[in-house]
């Protein structure tokens, strides 16, 4: 079993577009509980009765943004780390205990968070509980566990990133979209960084960030608020809070001046690519509405084949095989926007790029039409209702928007805030943020010949 | 998720359920998940669904199979059935494609095709308010799409352009090439997606052909689950299937065993990690031996921290980030089949130790401990399966097209449960100790091509 799945979809969420399947919603849907205990920890309860199954996650409010210079991937590492034991349940007894009750367990960490989780049969919730809870500030480690598992680490960043690419290009390009922000390291972290990480340094973090009142813990499935209520009293209310915690305050960016680009050639490219990334803001930070908006041109821009990228160069000018646009919003200072496309074989990486700004350009000077407007709020609305379908995307939901500081209410009122976002709204946000000198563009090539080069000749 | 099995393959049928009664023509099967039961449904016009009414949430799941995949697809044409099946959305009826595409973007309907090996699947997902409009897509997506040539030429080019890329990629080479070896000469040795030498000789011609004779009613297998009964149900299967041909026009195909066992393909690329995939025969789905095959698997290499292929690999040394492998069964064939990817320089290594575990267990067998912890965990995960529309429907399609009927259902729990260590030893002996076609990609390091014995 892989235990970082969900490191891959966190990570392959900004590039791949994901931002629509995470949302969800409270609106039409679950009756969702939350709560604070003493000690400080969140609780989120989503109910749903469909079946006898619970999927309890656990998030605390650290991530890959929140480690020192020069010690990038130490998040993620303790994550691998957190499954070593502890002393009241030593080496590998939790997972044993998962196991024995025909449970799921994973992991994953981003910028912003950490998370843990199973899904189990209903009945064994509050076993989950009392041992994610004794793992809060139980942890121990040893060399014999620690350096097998900088191994598998390394071995992870060779599978998702050194072995692709496509996944090269996407650390590079972070890398030049933040001047100043942690985001632009890699959340597993820079290679020649990860083979100098240690038990030391992990257990440091670990003391530093654990701790009851940096964490939510989401609880969704067949259960009540109740009686969630009364076991996580009894297991994670115990646990006492042992550092204080404080608000995340992170370098930010400086005025962005000047576009970038970034081309990253490997023999082994067949087929040739061009992205951008625009820094913008996040669910989290963005003025009223304003994140809501993005998301609509997102959608109206680049989702499916019924969208203006695909219609555009896919179908009528026939320059792409495919393209697309997303919005990466879940995030607790920037997010993301960008597109993607590859040509079709005989048109250059120029050209195609020439292609899509002409359709962001569009946007910019004319807006979208009152019929793009509907059909995008439509869908984006029914997403929510199908999330409601899985109990795990209904739980990731929650846990990801508290984990970047935001609360139930601005979940549950999702669906009211898109269905109000106006075309005006949406050009708006197309003005403002689709600024190239905050925005890195991407080329992957197979080799650096003049004519494949964007570095110079693009401004 | 391991890469090399098809998701319709995953061992997610066994564990504990319940029959309640069979009254009469509906046959209802209580799953764990409370009130949660599957009626066998039937239109007036004979077609059959599985089906699970579960109105708590306001959609619809259907998915569905066409026995008969890409084994399917003409010599010399492989990638047929996937060009077809890619194109089923892409306009049909009176709708061409961007029509098409604008009806179910507007309504927010998800329509997915997709071939496999053995069959052709579908699956299609609405809003119960969009219930009509969606089964009536569903309907001109089977019955009449219309190839229309720009939409062939584009999915083409997308494909094409996806092939290409998989020539570099080592995961897509470690599994051609498996593949091709294990079963050269037979159907399954073709990729499904075809080849950069096949797409260009497909037609239209080829894809209607395709569509034709194998999109038919006696052997299509439908699963619907969520907000709709079984009385509404019945008038849309015939809406949507029933202008169907009555029989398929398929190909007889070969029962096949894996070829090449004892041998070691080595293909160089460079690359920091090597991927490798490793299998051999299997048991079949109605083999006897199955189910004991399967637990035995388990504690090989099944999706479980507890494995000991992920033990000795990873936890102990950290060679490989992941390490699996799981039982197929295809309509002709069975296997075994894993994978793993680890560093260059350690790859020989890595695939000795692999080795090295699947003889122990052969020769060995597991222990009373592991029999014990594998069945208790085969049996009460069973209900993870449920929490979803989709995985159900998915569940219930497979069901059917393993032939497995309720009163199989009912013994299935006990059959896990029946599984002796004499039989666990004497199985995974059957099992695993036939040798193993071994495919490496990566730097040569550590690992070299071998020749048949």
């Amino acid at each position: 079993m892989s235990k970082k799945l969900m490191l891959a979809a966190v990570l392959a969420g900004a590039l791949a577009g994901a931002a629509n399947l995470d949302k969800a919603t409270a609106g039409s849907g679950p009756d969702v509980s939350h709560f604070t205990l003493s000690n400080g920890l969140e609780v989120v309860v989503v109910p749903d009765h469909r079946a006898p199954v619970v999927t309890h996650m656990i998030w605390y409010k650290v991530g890959a943004a929140d480690e020192t210079a020069g010690k990038s991937g130490l998040a993620h590492f303790l994550e691998h780390l957190m499954f070593k034991g502890t002393e009241k349940n030593p080496g590998a007894s939790f997972s044993q205990d998962v196991n024995e009750i025909g449970g799921q367990e994973n992991a994953f960490t981003s910028s912003d968070y950490t998370g843990f989780f199973q899904r189990v049969p209903r009945e064994h919730l509050k076993e989950m509980m009392a041992l994610e809870a004794d793992r809060i500030t139980g942890l121990v480690l040893t060399d014999e566990v620690v350096r097998p598992e900088l191994n598998v680490v390394l071995e992870e960043q060779n599978m998702r990133v050194a072995n692709n690419p496509g996944a090269r290009l996407g650390e590079q390009m972070d890398a030049a979209l933040y001047l100043n922000h942690p985001y632009g390291r890699p959340v597993i972290g820079w290679r020649h960084e990860i083979e100098k990480l240690d038990r030391d340094q992990a257990l440091a973090f670990y003391r530093h960030f654990y701790t009851p009142n940096n964490a939510i813990v989401v609880v969704a499935g067949d259960v009540t608020a109740d009686e969630v209520k009364a076991d996580a009293e009894e297991t994670y209310g115990k646990v006492p809070e042992r550092t204080p915690s404080n608000p995340r305050q992170r370098p930010t960016e400086p005025a962005q001046e000047a576009p970038r680009t970034v081309t990253l050639a490997d023999s082994r490219v067949e087929q040739p690519s061009v992205s951008r990334n625009y820094l913008v803001p996040s669910e989290t930070s963005a003025k009223p509405g304003e994140s809501e908006a993005l998301e609509v041109l997102a959608h109206v821009l680049g989702t499916g084949e019924d969208c203006r990228l695909y219609r555009t160069l896919v179908v009528d000018k026939g320059i792409a095989l495919s393209t697309g646009a997303y919005y990466s919003g879940t995030a607790l200072d920037y997010g993301k926007f960008g597109f993607f496309g590859t040509p079709k074989p005989g048109v250059s990486l120029h050209q195609l790029e020439d292609g899509i700004d002409a359709v962001l350009d569009d946007v910019v000077q004319h807006g979208i039409t009152a019929d793009e407007l509907d059909r995008a709020k439509n869908r984006l609305i029914a997403d929510a209702v199908y999330a409601q379908d899985n109990q795990a995307t209904l739980a990731r939901w929650y846990g990801s928007a508290l984990a970047t500081g935001q609360t139930v209410d601005m979940v549950r009122g999702w669906p009211d805030r898109i269905h109000a976002v106006t075309a005006d709204a949406v050009q708006q946000a197309a003005r403002t943020w689709l600024d190239r000198r905050q925005s890195v563009t991407g080329y992957l090539v197979k080799s650096l010949q003049p004519q494949e080069s964007h570095q110079e000749s693009h401004s | 998720m391991n890469k090399f099995v098809p998701e319709r393959h995953r061992p997610f049928i066994f564990g504990a359920v319940l029959t309640i009664a069979l009254p009469c023509v509906a046959l209802l099967t209580a799953l764990p998940a409370r009130a949660t039961t599957i009626e066998r449904v039937r239109s007036p016009g004979g077609i059959e669904a599985w089906l699970v009414h579960e109105p708590a949430v306001p959609l619809i799941a259907v998915d569905f199979a066409f026995v008969g995949g890409a084994v399917q697809d003409a010599p010399g044409k492989a990638g047929t059935a996937n060009l077809a099946t890619s194109l089923l959305d892409s306009g049909a009826g009176d709708l061409d494609s961007k029509a098409f595409q604008d009806r179910l973007e507007r309504k927010a309907i998800e329509m997915n095709f997709s071939a496999e090996r053995d069959n052709v699947r579908g699956a299609m997902r609405t809003l119960t308010e969009n219930r009509d409009e969606a089964f009536d897509l569903l309907r001109l997506a089977v019955t009449s799409p219309r190839f229309d040539a720009a939409d062939v030429e584009l999915n083409r080019a997308q494909i094409m352009s996806m092939l290409r890329r998989e020539t570099t990629s080592p995961g897509d080479i470690a599994s051609r090439r498996w593949w091709e070896t294990a079963f050269q000469g037979h159907p399954y040795g073709r990729p499904v997606n075809g080849t950069t030498e096949s797409l260009p000789g497909i037609g239209i011609d080829d894809l209607k052909a395709y569509t034709h004779r194998v999109l038919a009613r006696s052997n299509l297998k439908i699963a619907v689950v969520g907000d709709i009964d079984a009385e509404t149900l019945k008038p849309l299967l015939d809406r949507v299937f029933g202008a169907l041909p009555a029989k398929p026009e398929l190909t007889p195909i070969e029962n096949v065993t894996p070829q090449g066992l004892g041998r070691r393909i080595f293909v160089s690329l460079d690359v920091p990690q090597a991927v490798v995939d490793f299998g051999g025969p299997g048991i079949g789905r109605k083999d006897p031996d199955f189910m004991t095959a399967y637990v035995v698997n388990h504690i090989l290499g099944g999706g479980s921290s507890d494995s000991r292929l992920y033990h000795e690999v990873r936890e102990k040394r950290g060679l490989a980030y992941s390490v699996s492998d799981s039982l197929v069964w295809l309509d002709h064939s069975a296997l075994f089949l894993g994978g793993t990817a680890t560093r260059a320089d350690r790859s020989g290594e890595t695939v000795d130790l692999i080795e090295k575990e699947i003889h122990r267990l052969a020769e060995d067998g597991p222990t009373a401990v592991e029999l014990a912890e594998a069945k208790n965990y085969l049996n009460s995960s069973f209900v993870l399966n449920l929490d979803t529309s989709t995985k159900i429907a998915g569940m219930l399609v497979q069901l059917q097209l393993d032939d497995l009927g309720a009163d199989y259902f009912t013994a299935r729990s006990a059959m896990i449960g029946a599984v002796t260590l004499d039989g666990a030893k004497r199985v995974a002996k059957r099992l695993l100790d036939n040798g193993m076609l071994v495919t490496v990609v990566g730097k040569p390091a550590g690992v070299a091509s071998t020749t048949p014995n």
